[in-house]
């Protein structure tokens, strides 16, 4: 039990503080790299409190590829060092740091009173369905709700994925000139007359063959 | 303050949620720096349907984790490619100079 706490009291410092430098650095790949720690630290959260597949997960899906891509980006784009960052030096006298402190933390205490205020439903408990058995492991008792109840879920997000694909592809496509391509439809619709020509050739004499 | 109970999580669920809001609401450098507060707030959601769904004891949240992640993932793709293009258009991601909408 002490343990238990000691490690999520470290785990949830770290990814405290690392969710404040990723919104406060000057430099957008440090951003990058303390928000990889935050996804590390939460999924160590994860793991420790028995959602050990969603742990996993998180490190392939996030840190694994989500992350690299900003990082890709970053760096492909070339705007790691920016001038300025919040409270900066050239505040033109805007309203939005204040307003935008307040409005947050008035968000903070009112999920601190939600967190501090609300119960369960009495019958909540007894109304659930699908129970986390402890003879099974996680990874095996989400795959059993995952492609039974849940397929058609499992299914759309495939979907989603597909799209999210598809419309990346289509945004960041540029077309080049003079960039020699192969076009299969100008291949297999082309005919005989098109292509071959006939020449009658005379005797003794070659055939010129005009460009 | 020892034992650790679904408070405890909750509670770090809403700072990581309201640091990422502050995120989006302050920040004037890039747009790249918006899309890594979604991402916390996403996870803070996540962090939440996973210590419920740990403490009352049903799979669904985590079922549903697993569902956010996907459309998160997605997000940060689309997203990304669209702040390509508008860097190429333009030359510029900062927050301050983006007025093309005239938002």
């Amino acid at each position: 039990m002490i343990a238990h706490s000691v490690f999520f009291y470290i785990f949830s410092l770290i990814a405290i503080v690392s969710a404040v430098m990723v919104t406060v650095s000057k430099n957008t790949v440090h951003s990058v790299f303390f928000l990889i720690l935050d996804f590390i630290s939460i999924s160590c959260l994860f793991i420790m409190i028995g959602a050990e597949f969603l742990g996993m997960i998180m490190l392939i899906v996030y840190v694994g590829a989500v992350a690299v891509l900003f990082l890709f980006v970053v760096m492909m784009l070339n705007v790691a060092e920016q001038k300025g960052q919040w409270f900066s030096s050239r505040w033109d006298g805007g309203t939005h740091i204040p307003v935008g402190l307040l409005v947050s933390l008035i968000i903070f205490f009112e999920l601190i009173i939600v967190i501090g205020g609300w119960k369960y439903k009495p019958d909540l408990l007894n109304s659930l369905s699908i129970n986390i058995s402890t003879e099974v492991t996680n990874t095996r008792s989400i795959g059993n709700v995952l492609y039974t109840d849940y397929i058609l879920l499992f299914q759309i997000s495939g979907m989603i994925l597909l799209v999210a694909m598809i419309g990346a592809i289509v945004l960041t496509y540029r077309e080049r000139a003079g960039v020699k391509r192969q076009s299969y439809v100008k291949q297999i619709s082309r005919e005989r007359d098109e292509g071959v020509d006939l020449v009658e050739a005379e005797r003794n004499k070659g055939v010129k063959i005009d460009a | 303050m020892l034992s650790i109970g679904l408070g405890h999580y909750l509670t770090l669920a809403a700072i990581i949620f309201t640091i990422g809001v502050v995120g989006i609401f302050l920040n004037r450098k890039n747009v790249i720096v918006i899309l890594m507060s979604i991402e916390l707030i996403l996870l803070a959601v996540n962090i939440n349907l996973v210590s419920f769904s740990i403490f009352i004891n049903d799979l669904s949240g985590q079922i549903f984790t697993l569902f956010i992640l996907t459309v998160a993932a997605a997000e940060a793709a689309i997203g990304l490619a669209i702040i390509v293009v508008y860097f190429r258009n333009s030359d510029t991601i900062r927050v301050e100079e983006i007025k093309d909408l005239k938002g």
